[in-house]
Formats: structure tokens, sequence, C-alpha cells
């Protein structure tokens, strides 16, 4: 499979007045074209920071990418320009955000904020653009596109708005499109309808699609890679598969303990992972997650574990995987022993 | 990239520990409280603390000035009208040959106290109506700020003209008629603030573990108001002040022998062709007062406001 | 937007009619009668026992008052027998409203012009300077503003005339004095609104289509910055009327201002209510109209009916 992104050993840090908060420390992934990959951890883990660095949308002042690379379809984006990027940002990579309440512009026809890429990427005349801009409103499923392109956002709804937000971000068919927690804002019906939508788009049009969420439900739906990260690091990465029957990180099976199915055993009660992550102004030298860790061994606590193959494209961060270590049954997953 | 250290990690470092949340807790932040926090910034901001020390030297000066010079601020002198600032007359005499050292220094007792005093009330005025609808809520809320919405639609410098002419001239009527239509934006503005800390959890949950009304209002909204309240009141110590001066000029407001900023200004402006310290002295002092006002309201704003933290 | 601009009329009728009310109880209420004082001419007491009714009781008092503000007539001047608030303002109120105009325009104009280039600089010089001239600029009264100007402009330098109102020479320095407050005031707030614009998810879609940063400000940030400026306009209106009187005062304008000074010396309370009644109904008016404007440009409003 052909690579689209390369995220490598990427550190993100924001200055603020009580010192420098350390939001991704040292991210490394592949996107492949086409494909859906989901970024996973509850919030403040970094990956909305890692998104945004990808759009180079992070403030700054006072956000800073410190250290690595992201190299986009060969170039790295880390080092383009400002006016570089802005031929990037809407017509080969674009983003959908949480909150399609206030993503759109209350002052303007929903045509108009389609159209408006159009007309900047692809030199459109205003007439062509708004023309193309009906036509992708069909295509996102909104019913009666012509009369609703000349309406303001507060005339539509919020899973209407957020179709709307999905065709502003496929307008120019990019070849990446990463949606920052699109459906936390919506009703769970609106939600999968709007998941649906993505799906049946990403295989119309093949744009690659990196999801944001903390919700293992979506991931469920739609990822077919996914990224758990914690404290601004990947602790664990697989195919869906791999994360879902054999997770190998604690903090994995903490995630999806605390998922409720509805052929829970009844006698387990849903868990929580105790605790909160821990401060990014003065990151821990071990794994962050030993202090809310049961396993957690002596070494944890001392040295930040190093990446450990489970099986091809299956790799995780954690101490339990060294042979010196006790053997752990996981409490989710298939229940595989660990070797 | 696995297994590569196994020699260098001895079996010791892999025994058990457990989780350790407790240590974990601990806060990694500095903690200040609220107030430290905006007292430190507000000592960073310059502009405002230039102010601050204005302020405090023009009140000094407003309590031992007119001791400084042996001439009474209401005394008259045939024999020395008109005469520029000199060593014996600092700043000069006015059209009736009364020392202005003493009369500028007067009056700024006189504008300094009704724009504290007025500012003070519509504070007290409008905390206590906005804070009773806000809190409430219901018809008391409705009928109080209907009245409000409607009042607050006149003109503010008419209602104050309104009521000097009927209240007649001086000090006290002057305050009286500023706080008639000034603290109806105080009112609007806490109880737009109580209306929401309201709806907020940490009051619910007060009110769920029975706190009385007066521990809500006492422990939890009059705290989480009070910096809204501050900078607001010291934004309307320089309006008072300017309306003071506004009245004073147009002839409604302090008379003579008082003395008031507004009024020398008003004086100085019928002859400042010919006499122009007897305008400019007053007119540096309003505005420098106003300006320093000012800039100390921009900071504390500026401090009292954490999401401006960077 | 039918029902928002009924709901505006309403309410607009509902202050002014508070504001009339008011009126005449604070009148009741004068020390001393004034009115009907032995000082006042025979002919002059025939004129506000006609204008007040002080004969008749109260209520009927009251609706003589309201309908003889419904039929235009603000009453007569207690001091000049033939003099009535109308003439009066139909003499001076074009002077004042001349003046006023220009202020507004001048001041909007300036004033959010000043507030989006401190906005797009923010912590840099020209925010700075925007800034510093915009808290003087508050801080400094008309009444200061306008002698330092004569006396800089007119006595010193010979540049412009010192006073009266005979050309557009004559405008440039009461314009500036008065405006100077509201230009301020309006820089202000333009630069808090687009610093609060710029922050909103909105903005961030527009980067994240790829628009230049010139292409976000102008057609995103700016237009959603300048609307919560627009809803101060009336309470501008109303600084720079009030502002007038000072100003005219000062510049020897026939204007309104003028007369109503010149009625605060003269002790002529009739006519100083008349008039006060005059520009209560006025700024309530140019409220009302600011309302309907911000409804128009807000599509919030003008589809929806908020």
């Amino acid at each position: 499979m052909e690579k689209l992104l390369e995220v490598k050993d990427l550190e993100v840090s924001f200055k603020t007045y009580a010192g420098e908060i350390k939001a991704v420390r040292g991210v490394s992934f592949d996107i492949n074209k086409g494909e859906i990959v989901a970024i996973v951890g509850e919030s403040g883990c970094g990956k909305s920071v890692t998104a945004q660095s990808i759009m180079r949308l992070i403030p700054m002042p006072p956000g800073i990418i410190k250290k690595g690379s992201i190299i986009f379809e060969g170039r790295d984006i880390t080092k383009l320009s400002e006016r570089e990027m802005e031929h990037i940002r809407g017509s080969e990579m674009s983003m959908v955000f949480q909150d399609p309440m206030t993503s759109l512009n209350p002052t303007m026809k929903v045509g108009a904020q389609i159209a408006e890429s159009l007309i900047k990427h692809q030199k459109m005349h205003s007439k062509e653009a708004w023309k193309k801009a009906i036509e992708m409103l069909k295509m996102v499923g909104i019913p009666n596109a012509e009369k609703r392109a000349n309406q303001y956002p507060h005339e539509f709804s919020g899973g209407m708005r957020q179709r709307a937000m999905i065709a502003i971000a496929l307008a120019c068919n990019p070849k990446l499109l990463i949606a920052d927690e699109p459906t936390t804002a919506l009703d769970v019906t609106i939600q999968a309808q709007i998941l649906d939508l993505m799906r049946d788009l990403q295989k119309k049009l093949n744009t690659a699609i990196i999801i944001i969420t903390h919700n293992l439900g979506v991931v469920a739906n739609l990822a077919e890679r996914v990224l758990v990260m914690y404290a601004g690091k990947i602790i664990e990465r697989g195919n869906l598969d791999d994360i879902f029957y054999n997770p190998r990180h604690p903090y994995t099976w903490g995630l999806l303990m605390s998922v409720p199915t509805p052929d829970l055993d009844k006698s387990k009660k849903l868990a929580s992972i105790e605790g909160t992550p821990p401060d990014l102004f003065a990151p821990p030298v071990g794994c962050p997650f030993a202090p809310r860790c049961e396993y957690a061994m002596k070494i944890c606590y001392e040295k930040y574990p190093e990446e450990f193959t489970v099986s091809d494209g299956h790799s995780v961060a954690c101490w339990l995987m060294h042979p010196l270590a006790p053997k752990v049954k996981p409490p989710v997953g298939k229940g595989v022993t660990l070797s | 990239m696995m297994q590569n250290s196994i020699g260098e990690l001895s079996q010791e470092l892999f025994t058990h520990v457990g989780k350790s949340i407790s240590e974990m807790e601990a806060i990694a932040r500095p903690s200040i409280t609220y107030w430290q926090d905006a007292w430190r910034r507000l000592k960073q901001n310059k502009a405002a603390m230039l102010g601050l020390i204005i302020i405090i030297l023009y009140t000094f000066m407003a309590i031992v000035g007119p001791y400084m010079t042996p001439y009474d601020y209401r005394t008259t002198n045939p024999s020395e009208i008109n005469q520029p600032p000199s060593a014996r007359h600092w700043f000069g005499t006015d059209s009736l040959g009364r020392d202005l050292w003493a009369r500028t220094w007067m009056g700024a007792r006189v504008s300094l106290m009704i724009g504290v005093v007025a500012a003070l009330l519509n504070a007290i005025i409008g905390v206590l109506v906005g804070g009773i609808a806000g809190y409430f809520g219901g018809k008391v809320d409705m009928i109080i700020m209907r009245f409000v919405d409607i009042m607050y639609a006149i003109p503010y410098m008419i209602i104050v003209i309104l009521m000097m002419v009927v209240l007649g001239q001086g000090i006290m009527p002057l305050i009286l008629a500023l706080v008639v239509g000034g603290w109806l934006g105080m009112a609007r503005l806490v109880r737009g603030q109580i209306l929401q800390l309201k709806e907020q959890e940490f009051v619910l949950a007060a009110k769920v573990l029975g706190a009385s009304h007066a521990r809500i209002i006492w422990r939890h909204l009059i705290p989480n108001t009070m910096g809204v309240i501050l900078v607001n009141l010291t934004m309307s110590v320089p309006g008072a002040i300017f309306s003071e001066a506004f009245l004073s000029f147009i002839g409604l407001g302090v008379v003579p022998p008082h003395s008031s900023w507004g009024q020398l200004a008003a004086y100085g402006a019928q002859v400042f062709r010919v006499y122009p310290y007897q305008l400019f002295i007053p007119a540096f002092f309003i505005s420098t007062t106003m300006l320093s006002l000012n800039l100390l309201g921009d900071g504390l704003r500026d401090a009292l406001d954490p999401r401006l933290r960077t | 937007m039918a029902r928002y601009i009924l709901n505006r009329l309403v309410i607009s009728l509902i202050t002014a009619w508070v504001l009339v009310t008011i009126v005449f109880f604070l009148v009741r209420l004068l020390p001393g009668d004034p009115f009907l004082s032995e000082k006042v001419t025979p002919e002059i007491k025939q004129n506000m026992i006609k204008y007040y009714g002080f004969d008749k009781p109260l209520h009927i008092q009251y609706i003589r008052y309201i309908s003889n503000l419904l039929k235009g007539d603000l009453g007569y001047s207690l001091r000049y027998k033939n003099r009535t608030v109308n003439e009066v303002i139909k003499q001076a109120f074009p002077y004042s409203a001349d003046l006023g105009i220009r202020a507004v325009i001048f001041a909007t104009i300036v004033g959010i012009t000043l507030g989006i280039i401190a906005a797009l600089n923010r912590n840099k010089p020209l925010d700075y300077l925007s800034m510093f001239i915009a808290i003087v600029g508050i801080s400094v009264p008309g009444f200061v503003i306008g002698p330092l100007l004569q006396y800089i402009f007119a006595i010193k330098l010979k540049l412009l005339p010192v006073a009266q109102w005979k050309g557009f020479a004559y405008t440039i320095m009461p314009t500036f004095a008065l405006s100077l407050g509201s230009i301020a005031l309006i820089a202000r707030l333009m630069r808090a609104s687009m610093l609060d614009v710029v922050n909103q998810d909105y903005i961030k879609t527009a980067k994240s289509k790829g628009l230049s940063p010139t292409q976000i400000v102008w057609k995103h940030q700016i237009r959603n910055a300048i609307l919560p400026v627009i809803t101060v306009l009336g309470p501008v209106t109303a600084t720079l009327l009030t502002g007038t009187f000072v100003i005219e005062q000062i510049f020897a304008i026939p204007g309104l201002g003028k007369f109503y000074i010149l009625g605060i010396q003269n002790l002529d309370y009739s006519m100083v209510l008349g008039m006060t009644v005059f520009y209560g109904l006025f700024l309530i008016a140019a409220n009302f109209i600011v309302d309907i404007i911000y409804g128009i440009i807000d599509p919030r409003i003008r589809i929806g009916g908020k």
C-alpha cells in the first residue's frame, strides 16, 4: 500500500505562564492512501493536538512543534511556508471539527461557505462553484440542496450542519480528511447517520480519514486501524481486531472495559479507570499510566517501556510484554494469556 | 526493537507495585489563590500601576493640598484677579482673585468624592437589585428586569439632567441624580452573572447538600461575581467624574463658592483665550484622573479574567 | 423579522411613555412651582396654564399633557412670552443634527478602522498606539479637547476658524472634538470583538479551507465582529447628542445645545423640560432604528425572528 502521510517522532508543546505543556511527546505513525485510522484516548491525551499539527492549525505561539517531521506526499509539512500550507489545506487535506454549531460562520450562506474553497483552490467562477456546492450538499444527503445552499447555518439542525461541514471539507476532493470528534456533539441517532455517511463517502472518493475520538463505538464502526494515545504518546497500535480482541496494554483494557455492551456479564460491573492522566507540565520519566495501573511494576515507574511487537502491525509500549514480567491474564479481549 | 535489553534489566525491576493514585493526584502547579494571582498580574501591568499611583497621589493632594497654601479657596481678592501661576499663587488666580491651587484641590475633593460615592452607591443598589432578580428568578426577576430594561432605554444623561432640574443644584442632588440612573447597568450585569452561576454544578451541589440561601449567596455567588463587580465599579468612577464635570460645565452641577474640576473648567473655558491656564489646569486633572482610572480598570479586568492567562 | 420589529416597536413606545410620564410627575415636584412664581409675567402665566392646565385636576392635566405631546406641541418658554419650544427646535435643531450626523459617521468609520488595525496587530506597537489613542479619547472630555483644539489650530497656528458654523472648515474641529470619545469607545469595542471572533471555531474552519489570513479577516472576521459594535450605535448617538450641548457652546454653533444651556442659565425650566422630552424621544427613536438595522444585518434575526 502507498503511504500518504508519515508522522515521525513528533513533539508539540505549548508555552504557558506556568511552564511548558508537553502535549505530544514523540509520536510516529503512517497513514496509507484511502484507509481509515482512529486515534483514541481521553481528553488531554494529545490526540487533537496531533491532528491539528498535521493541518498546521496549532496557534503559534503559544504552540510549537519541537521535533519531528510530518511527511505528506513526500513533503515535510513542518517545513512549509504558511503560503504553501494554504494550498494544501482544504484541497489536499481538510478537517471536520467537533461542534457543528460553532464551526460554521453564522453570517454566511452555507452554499457560499462550501463554494469558498472551490473558488480558492480550483479557481472556479462563483457560479460554477455554487453549482458544485449544491452538488456537494446533495452528496452529503441534504434534501432540497438548491434551497438549503441559500440558507444560513442557524436554519440547519445539528446533524445537517455536520453534513454541511463534511461537504465543505470534501469539496475539493482531498486525499486526507481529519475528523476531530465529529459525532461527539450530536444526538446518538444522528451520530450513526454521520458515521454511515463518512464510510460511504470514503468508499466513493477513496479519501484517507483520520478519526479522532474517545468513543470506541465510533472506532468499531469505522476504523481499519487504531492508535491508542495516552499522555502524549502512542501506547498501543494495531488493526481493529488486534485492539478489540487481543489488546495488550492495561490502559486499552481499561478503555474497553468502560464501554457498555448489551451482552455485558451482569456480575461484572462497568469499569472506569481510576485517577486522572498525569500533568503534562512535568511528565513522569516512567510509563505515564503506571500510577493508574494495577499491574504496575517497579520498572514502570523508572523507565518508559520500549515498543514490543505483538504481531505484524500490532505493537504495544508496556513492560508487561517483557519476558521477565509476571504473566497476566487480560480482563478483556478473547482472554489470551500473555506470553 | 524488542528484547534488546534483557541483559541489562534485573528480575527485581519486574516486581509488582500496583497503583499509586494518591501520589499522582498531588498538584504539580504552584497553587495561588484567585486574588493573589490577580494581584500578581495587576502588578505586572505598568499602565495600571501608574494609574493607581496617580489616583493615590491625587487623593492625598485632595486631603492636604488646600492647607499647603495660606489662601482660602473662597476668599476673593479684587487686587489680584486673573494672576498667572506664580510663586505666590501656584496655579494663579481666577477672575475674582481666588487662589486656584486651593480651589483646584478643594475641587478635587468634590470631584473625587462625587465619583467614588456615586459609583459605590450605584454598585450597592445594582448588586442588590440584580442579585435578588437573578437569584430568585421567576416573577420577581421578570418584574424587576422589565422595569430596569425600560429605565435603561432612556438615555442616562437625560435622566440625570431631569433629576438635576427637579432637585436643584449642589453636591447631594448631584450624587442622587447620578445614582437614580446609574445603578441600572450594574443590576443587569450582576443578574446576568448570577443567572449563569446558578446553573453551574457547584451551586447545584451546594443546594442539594442543603445549604441555606444566605450560605449559597455568601460563599458561592458573591466571591464568583466579585471580579466583574470590581471591574465595573472601577470603570464607573471615571464615568461619574465625567458626568459631574459635564453637568457643572453646562451649569447644572456644583455651584460656587464650592468648587469642582468641572466647574473650574467651565469658568476656564469662558476666559481661556486670554488666560488659558484657567482652563488647562482643571482640564489636565480631569483628564489624567479619568485616564488613570480607566487604565486601572482595564488592568483589573485583564488581571481578574482567568481566560486571559497565557 | 416582523415579530422582531414589532417587539422593538412596542418596547420603544413603552419607554417613550415611561419617559413622558416621569417628566410629567417631576414637573409637579419642582420646588416652589417656578412655573407660577411671581417673577413670571401674567401673559406667560397664561401660556403655562394653557399648556399644563394647572387649574384642572391632576388626571386631566396628565391627559392634556400627553395629548399636547401627541400633537407635537412641546410647550412654551418661561422667559419669553412668544417663544415656543417647537420654534426653537425648528430653528436650532438643523445645526445640531448636521453636527451630530457628521460626528456619528466620523466616529463609526474611524473607530471601526482603528479597532481593526489594533486587533490585527495585537500586542504590537500599532495596537498599543491605537489603544493609547483610544483610552486618551475616552478619558479627555469634549469640553477639554474643544478649547485645546481651538488654542492650537485656531489661535496659535491660525489654520482653522476659531468658532461658528459657516462652511466645511468650520465643521472640522467641532466634529473631531465631539466624536473623539465615541471613536475611542467604538475602537475598543471593535478590537475586543475582533479578538473574540478570532477564537471562534468558524475561523478555524476558514483556515482549514486554506484561505489566506487576508481572506479570513475580510470575509469572516470583520463581518462578524462588526455586529456587536452596531448595537452600541444607539448609546453612541445619545452620547454624541448630549455632547453637542458642550461643543456648541464652545464653538458658538447656533444649535439646540446652546439654547439648552441658555435655558438652564435663565432658569427657563419649561424650555429645558420641553427640549429634554424632545431629546429623549429622539434618542428612543434612534435606538429603534439601530435595532432594526441590526436585525437586517444579522441573518439570525432577519430569518428566524429571535
